[in-house]
């Protein structure tokens, strides 16, 4: 019911363009550091649109998105450290990665279903810093030590700092993706993955394949993460296996309900909320920090249950039927 | 080219002229220089410490260290000055300390960050830290690679590097137990690895024969049971531990109850009599050798030394909720009087330059809780502050020293 | 082939924790149809709340039955106060408020009583049985422990009006209604009973890895593992897969060349999904077939 449909309205369209706008100035109005922050938001938010593909519209439950974040990230750090490789070409580089991944790991995690299918993507995101330090891999990985990255700066010799530049970066991708899946959502396809998530045995009935489109969701949904991954990469300049814990799928996960699960738009509130709330509840208090985070989820989840998207569409058909009525 | 003399008048002028400006270069060259996060009444020192997340034990030292600067605010501050310290949580995430990292310097505009702890997160703010060119100054891990003033001038640790305490126990084999059969168990990263390595160059080329085991371990494992069952069905006689506190505290107790009895090396990580020992059975600990660089607060033989008076009475009444049973307080204690040393000896000249100068240029210099012996020695080509330390045995009750205090530097023994 | 059979022995000792906490789990799945991410916290919670009574001079069995019934008050109070609010958000949304009650038991631990480690009395003393060792007497207890809830468990679903009711609720909440049965109360007694499981399943593992507030996350996890691998909907299979992660873990650990020692818990996870894959829910689960 909810999140079936991306809307593009006229006064969707209008408050798009007008957030836009916004975007594209704030860098000549906000500190470096706080660019830094927003482009990693940014970064969260493409990687939580790449769950919510997932969970949200396909409803496959996934705990394992931290490892496709992960993959991404080291791929693009292989590439730019180990193998020279100029950063613009890690992005689709680690988004193909991550989709040959997802999808293989699509195949099997067909036949499990809900918690189940938890277990699996759960044993994914705990495996993945493990194979990550081992000693195999580590002439490629670094190890533990993880790889260091050089920042790159603004191209064409433009006018802009590093941080200026990875924040347009990042908005441009943001842009695109997330244009891509409103598109793919209002496809046919997207109205096949749905259908899965609300009635797999009516939409097999119907004539859908199922098993294909599971497996393509899930290989679609890891190539956001991975895109997002590497982005990731670019902007803290370094890897290792510690930044793709299990804790930060969780952290996906929290961004996806908080900002709505089933919702485009909604990601970008996610991927605020996972990296601008924890710092305030740091400054509430710093022995307590984890528990008022708690709480605030809580009040969160109570005052806004389907997410700050579904807040959004609540309060905006109570305004409709107001105006409707006066009409 | 005049061929004029200097008259005595002439001379009288260009002596007062000279003086006239000496005197009036004088007072510039005494200004006060600053740096941001320095001012006529406060300094600003930024701090990373994981409060929360997996590492949050560490936590109490960033707790100590504010309640020793609260003292030293008490007190009245440094030169004049207070100061201000900012510490934010990393959750020993890499990329929520690059996050503080930016926040501390580009948003509080600190003076410097000091006692950020853990090395992944230093690993990852390492390159920011000298590009900004703001100190990264007595980093809270011994990893060996913090001590590189060639290639990284603003970063400096301040604890032994782990490579050197693994060489001294290496030595110490070397020395008495030459055909030993070593089994080690260590944490699956970079301070475990570190001090492996420290262990192997020691023994050189002998490693290869004498360690017989090596059984890695994940901070997210239970427990390390099949660990030191491994460890022992190899036949090891001495077993090097480097655990952390809580795995310690398992090992030592999983030893004792499958009746495996080696030499056991202790990592001065995990050598808290309060913290670790006694959990784990202050008899399942008798003949532990460790090394360590700090008193032990919880050893009665300090009990009417100067130094050890000092830290109870700063912690009964500065930080009174704090673990006295725990190192980690006495860690704390001693860093942070570290840094108000280098930052008294800066005086009036309170630029980052002048904060590492100082720092590198610390000769000999003791505090109250560093074992008697041992001193703190920089340089410009040596970012190692403390090498030295004492090799010592638990007897049940208490560490006791055995040998002399010894140097890891890794130039040599 | 003697170190096969102590690593097995030291897993069946390690595993005997998995299964303590898998056995809470399961119940309260069986009383809620989700998973509690904060199972684990819960149960540190409760054990932390023993180890005071135990501070404050309390003999250990009076102090071990006043935390069980402490932690049965606390289970309903967290049901009726946060999650009875909430009982219409979605499925997922509950999944983060468990995840909230996490970070809220956590941080609460760690700042009331401090992340040092501390030592927890076992009333069945550390004898080594079967003369190696390897699994003592505080394990064979434990084990007891746990088998003993099982079957009380076992007797109180099958024979117990009570039980009845609560099977009734958690398989159809709303025929529940329809013939009478409280299905808020018994909503609100599993949460009870699941956190009084909790509390004695953190009260057997606390000697073994020491108290601290992270005690429990990594035992979650392994819990999780085996419950699942066991059936979700079947206690029994819960406390034979805790036991069967712990063996499989060491074996893996030990046997497994090269990679064996690094990756120990990846390899039981993926013997794990490789298990679900072939019976999808668990090995003693039952299979659930809805009708369209």
């Amino acid at each position: 019911m909810n999140g079936s449909r991306a809307v593009l309205t006229r006064p969707h369209l209008v408050l798009t363009l007008a957030a836009l706008v916004v975007a594209a100035a704030l860098p000549f109005t906000v500190k470096n550091f706080i660019l830094f922050q927003l482009t990693l938001a940014m970064v969260y938010a493409i990687a939580i649109l790449g769950l919510n593909l997932l969970t949200g519209f396909n409803g496959q439950f996934s705990l394992g998105h931290s490892a496709f974040f992960a993959i991404g990230a080291y791929t693009a750090a292989i590439m730019m450290d180990r193998l020279g490789i100029a950063y613009y070409w890690t992005l689709p580089a680690a988004g193909v990665a991550c989709f040959g991944f997802g999808f293989l790991f699509g195949l099997p995690a067909l036949r499990l279903e809900g918690i189940y299918l938890a277990l699996a993507t759960f044993a994914l995101a705990v495996a993945t810093p493990q194979i990550l330090k081992s000693t195999p891999l580590e002439p490629w990985t670094g190890g533990v030590q993880g790889i260091v990255i050089l920042k790159p700066d603004a191209p064409f010799g433009l006018p802009l700092s590093s941080d200026q530049w990875l924040y347009y970066l990042t908005l441009a991708v943001v842009i695109v993706m997330f244009a891509g899946a409103a598109n793919l959502i209002n496809s046919r396809s997207g109205r096949a993955i749905v259908a899965i998530r609300d009635n797999p045995i009516a939409a097999r009935a119907m004539g859908i394949d199922i098993s294909s489109y599971k497996s393509l969701t899930f290989g679609v949904s890891a190539f956001y993460t991975g895109v997002a991954g590497a982005l990731g990469a670019i902007v803290i300049q370094f890897v290792a296996p510690d930044s793709f814990t299990f804790a930060f799928a969780i952290g996906l996960f929290v961004g996806l309900v908080v900002g709505g699960v089933g919702s485009i738009a909604g990601a970008l509130f996610g991927g605020l909320f996972v990296l601008f709330v924890p710092n305030i509840a740091e400054q509430v208090s710093k022995g307590l920090a984890g528990a008022v985070y708690g709480v605030i989820l809580i009040l969160v989840i109570y005052l806004m249950p389907s997410g700050a998207a579904g807040l959004v569409r609540l309060v905006v058909s109570k305004f409709a039927r107001t105006t409707a009525r006066q009409n | 080219m005049t061929s004029q003399k200097l008259g005595s008048r002439g001379l009288r002028l260009l002596t007062l002229t000279a003086l006239g400006l000496v005197l009036g270069l004088a007072p510039a060259l005494a200004q006060k220089k600053y740096d941001p996060g320095a001012s006529d009444t406060e300094i600003k020192v930024g701090n990373i410490m994981p409060y929360s997340g997996p590492a949050s034990a560490y936590g109490l030292i960033g707790k100590t260290i504010a309640a020793y600067f609260k003292k030293v605010n008490a007190d009245g501050g440094i030169n004049g000055r207070k100061i201000n310290f900012i510490s934010y949580d990393d959750a020993y995430s890499p990329p929520k300390a690059v996050e503080q990292a930016r926040k501390l310097v580009e948003s509080d505009e600190v003076l410097l960050i000091f006692q950020s702890l853990g090395t992944p997160s230093n690993t990852a703010i390492q390159k920011y830290m000298n590009a900004k060119k703001v100190p990264q100054l007595f980093v809270a891990t011994g990893a060996t690679k913090w001590g590189d003033p060639k290639n990284f001038p603003w970063t400096m640790g301040w604890q032994p590097p782990y490579q050197a305490e693994g060489r001294i126990y290496a030595a110490h084999l070397l020395e008495k137990y030459p055909n030993a059969k070593i089994g080690i168990l260590y944490q699956n990263d970079d301070y475990g690895k570190d001090y492996v390595k420290g262990m192997k160059d020691g023994l050189g080329a002998k490693a290869a024969t004498m360690i017989v085991s090596e059984q890695p371990y994940e901070t997210s494992d239970p427990t390390v049971d099949s660990q030191i069952v491994n460890l022992k069905a190899s036949g090891a006689d001495v077993f090097f531990n480097v655990t952390t506190p809580k795995f310690a505290a398992q090992a030592i107790k999983k030893a004792a109850e499958i009746g495996w009895k080696p030499l056991h090396l202790l990592n001065n990580v995990s050598q808290s009599v309060g913290g670790v020992l006694k959990p784990a059975g202050l008899e399942n600990s008798i003949g532990i050798v460790s090394s360590y660089y700090l008193k032990d607060a919880t050893d009665p033989a300090w009990a009417n030394d100067a130094g050890y008076k000092d830290w109870l009475a700063f912690m009964n009444q500065y930080f009174p909720d704090g673990d006295k049973t725990s190192s980690f307080t006495v860690y704390g204690y001693s860093v942070a009087q570290t840094l108000v040393q280098v930052l008294k000896q800066c005086g009036d000249d309170l630029t980052r330059d002048n904060v590492m100068k100082q720092a590198a240029g610390l000769k000999d210099v003791e505090f109250g809780m560093l074992l008697p012996g041992i001193k703190i020695n920089t340089s410009a080509t040596d970012f190692y502050p403390i090498k030295q330390m004492q090799l010592q045995r638990f007897n049940g009750e208490r560490w006791q020293s055995i040998g002399p205090v010894m140097n890891g530097s890794l130039g040599g023994t | 082939m003697e170190l096969f059979v102590h690593q097995v022995l030291a897993g069946l000792s390690t595993g005997g924790i998995y299964a303590c906490m898998a056995l809470a789990i399961v119940m309260i799945y069986q009383a809620i149809d989700q998973l509690n991410f904060a199972q684990g916290e819960m149960a540190m919670f409760s054990t932390f709340i023993a180890w005071q009574f135990l501070q404050w001079g309390l003999p250990y069995w009076p102090a071990f039955i006043l935390t069980v019934a402490v932690s049965f008050v606390g289970g309903v109070v967290i049901e009726q106060v946060v999650f009875k609010p909430l009982k219409s958000a979605p499925v997922l949304s509950h999944i983060v408020v468990f995840i909230a009650l996490f970070a809220i038991l956590n941080s609460g631990a760690g700042f009331i009583w401090d992340y040092s480690i501390k030592s927890f009395p076992t009333p069945f003393g550390t004898t080594p049985l079967f003369g190696t060792g390897l699994i003592s007497s505080h394990d064979a207890g434990m084990i007891a422990m746990t088998v003993i809830l099982l079957l009380l468990l076992f007797v109180f679903f099958r024979y117990t009006r009570i039980g009845l009711a609560m099977r009734a609720t958690a398989a159809n909440p709303d025929s529940a209604r329809l013939v009478g049965i409280r299905v808020g109360w018994m909503i609100a007694l599993g949460w009870g009973m699941a956190a009084a499981i909790g509390a004695v399943a953190g009260m057997m593992i606390a000697p073994v890895v020491f108290l601290e507030p992270n005690m429990m996350l990594s035992i979650l996890l392994y819990g999780f593992a085996g419950a699942v691998v066991g059936g979700l909907t079947s206690p029994f299979g819960a406390v034979v897969g805790g036991f069967l992660v712990g063996v499989i873990e060491n074996l893996a650990g030990t046997f497994i060349p090269y990679v064996g020692r690094e990756l120990k818990f990846t390899i039981a996870l993926t013997l794990i999904v490789a298990v679900l894959t072939v019976r999808p829910s668990g090995l003693f689960g039952r299979v659930v077939v809805t009708r369209v």
